[in-house]
């Protein structure tokens, strides 16, 4: 496989070094400082309006950050124009150009940075065999599906062979089914170019817990969290990471020795590095709550009960707190407003220091 | 369609054949009426002929519509050269100098087009710049009229414009010379064809400034037909000026054709 980055090429990176992007005196992304690894897929995982695209548009050069300075390998490209940042870019909306076949889609960015004119078909073949979109390289884009789109967006960025390749939500406008076969395509690319770094904007959990070797979480701006996605999901550090990353009971507690106090209950979890006696936010994950009597019993009456085919979710008010659980499908629902017991193993729960990751 | 029941849209259309015909058909179709008539005393003309149209197609005649086409023409290009121009120059500018360029072009259609004439033949009546008697002064009267709406069409397109492309082109190492005549232009190409078929037929047309400007030798067919009614030849003028409408409609026709080509989705 000669893949997009040339043997030769060098293994750049991307370094955001205290970078605050301001519009109009209104701070969209407040001194992010995160460093993407050669060859590595970071995932920018946030909610709208998290500075997550923001972040990435100050690696592209189409937001000039305030303060900071933007990396890309060793060289500082804070104040270099886009069209010198040696860069592929993917977004959302696919941005090809609709006056141009698929074939000179492919071949602009190598004829815009003058790779010699015979070698020019040759690489729009390979970036097009790349993504599987060979046989199209005659059509118009308007002439193909959003999935075939994006695959040629794609190849279009990947054709210049560039050291770090920056996806902006990719998938966000394909349908859910047309989405996991292009994550695992994504996943399959990178394994074929281990050396490009990929820079991976999505609000979507599944996608950056598939693809992503590290995951940084922002909200309000600013970076929250960052982690290996096993690490984030099974021990996160902040509330927000907590929810946002696996939708977690997040539950008030009171510090004991080897155990916490839930309203009244004694729950048996690690209380390693929390303090005694202090509050604290006891984190499970709604699969990892079980329906009966167990250790970490929790009673409470029913609220709620959907029903999602494999499972059934449901929403059990504890002590003045609605508690998700998802069970194995139910072949008896409990009833609204019935009386159930909740439990989970001590080892599946985390707490975290109260005001951790707030402000 | 938001009239649903049939007698509701039969009445739509009486109402606006009603107002339409009037308003804009008949006015025209008296014109052709007129280009084959001899005599028109009663309520319709009469006295059949082709004659007129003779006389429409050669000599003076003649000479004007190519003076006309030739006018509109180099006036339409180069108003779309400086409107498109200036256009993609105020797109760059912060807001307080993109109003000021908008109020700047919109000038020549706010002032009345006999003042712009008067203007421009004060203005290029001297030295150094001395084009009172040329054909120049014509055209550049008609590229002053008509750029501003050159500007503004361009303007629009671009403000349409979606930034991604752009975006997309630097992003795979593009200069912006290159964005600007490989994607931006070729996106903008609708847009700067419907305003070169605005820009010429409004010259096809001019008439008022023209009327205060032009040299013997560079006569346009406006002047000409305003000059033949002048001297009572009134069939006469009408046969020109089926010949200045037809003229100026085929050629929008064939502007709109490349459009048609040039629109992508």
């Amino acid at each position: 496989m000669s893949g997009a980055a040339s043997p030769g090429a060098p293994r750049s990176g991307i370094r955001f070094d205290g970078v605050t992007v301001a519009y109009h005196g209104n701070v969209v992304l407040d001194s992010l400082d995160l460093t993407v690894e050669p060859g590595e897929v970071m995932a920018l995982l946030g909610p709208s309006g998290s500075g997550k695209t923001t972040a990435l548009r100050a690696v592209a050069g189409f937001v000039q950050p305030v303060r900071g300075r933007v990396f890309i390998g060793d060289r500082d490209v804070t104040r270099l124009p886009p069209h010198q940042r040696g860069i592929g870019m993917v977004v959302q909306q696919y941005a090809l150009f609709p006056h141009m076949r698929v074939e000179d889609n492919v071949a602009f960015g190598l004829k815009a940075q003058k790779v010699p004119k015979g070698q020019i078909p040759g690489r729009v073949t390979e970036a097009l065999a790349m993504t599987g979109m060979d046989s199209y390289a005659k059509r118009y884009p308007r002439e193909l599906s959003g999935g075939q789109q994006q695959r040629v967006a794609i190849a279009r960025a990947l054709a210049i062979r560039p050291g770090v390749l920056l996806l902006d939500e990719p998938l966000s406008a394909l349908d859910a089914q047309l989405r996991s076969g292009m994550l695992s395509e994504l996943a399959r690319l990178h394994r074929e170019l281990p050396d490009v770094s990929i820079l991976y904007v999505t609000h979507d959990q599944v996608e950056a817990l598939t693809l992503a070797d590290r995951i940084a979480v922002m909200d309000q701006s600013r970076l929250r969290d960052c982690g290996t996605p096993q690490d984030l999901y099974r021990r996160p550090r902040t509330e927000f990471t907590a929810s946002f990353v696996g939708n977690a009971n997040l539950l008030p507690v009171r510090v004991g020795s080897g155990s916490v106090l839930f309203g009244g209950t004694e729950l048996a979890v690690a209380t390693d590095e929390a303090v005694w006696g202090a509050t604290a936010t006891l984190c499970v994950r709604p699969h990892l709550v079980g329906l009966g009597p167990g250790p970490n019993a929790l009673r409470g009456k029913v609220a709620e009960v959907q029903w999602r085919g494999s499972t059934h979710r449901l929403y059990v008010d504890v002590a003045g707190h609605r508690v998700k659980a998802d069970v194995r499908e139910l072949r008896a629902t409990p009833a609204l407003g019935d009386e159930v017991t909740l439990h989970f193993a001590r080892e599946d729960a985390v707490l975290l220091a109260a005001g951790v990751g707030g402000e | 369609m938001l009239v649903h029941s049939r007698g509701g849209r039969w009445a739509t259309w009486t109402v606006f054949f009603a107002l339409f015909l009037p308003v804009f058909a008949l006015p025209l179709l008296v014109i052709v009426a007129a280009s084959f008539a001899t005599n028109w005393s009663g309520a319709f003309p009469s006295g059949f002929t082709t004659g007129h149209y003779g006389a429409a197609t050669t000599g003076d005649s003649l000479q004007a519509l190519t003076t006309s086409l030739v006018t509109a023409l180099t006036a339409s290009v180069l108003a779309l050269t400086v409107g498109a121009w200036a256009a993609l120059a105020a797109a760059a500018l912060k807001k307080g100098g993109r109003r000021f360029m908008d109020a700047l072009f919109v000038l020549p259609v706010a002032v009345p087009s006999v003042v712009v004439g008067l203007a421009v033949l004060v203005a290029f009546s001297k030295p150094p710049v001395l084009l009172n008697g040329t054909r120049w002064i014509v055209i550049l009267a008609h590229t002053v009229l008509v750029m501003a709406f050159a500007y503004q069409s361009v303007s629009a397109a671009i403000l349409r414009l979606d930034p991604m492309y752009e975006q997309a082109a630097a992003s795979l190492g593009a200069r912006p010379l290159l964005v600007l005549w490989r994607v931006k232009l070729p996106l903008l190409l609708p847009s700067l064809t419907a305003a070169a078929g605005l820009c010429f037929a409004l010259s096809m047309g001019e008439l008022s400034a023209t009327m205060m400007l032009y040299p013997p030798d560079w006569t346009p067919l406006p002047v000409q037909i305003f000059a033949i009614t002048d001297r009572g030849s009134l069939f006469t003028g009408a046969a020109v000026a089926v010949v200045l409408m037809a003229t100026t409609l085929l050629v929008l026709l064939g502007v709109s054709r490349i459009r048609t080509k040039a629109s992508f989705r």
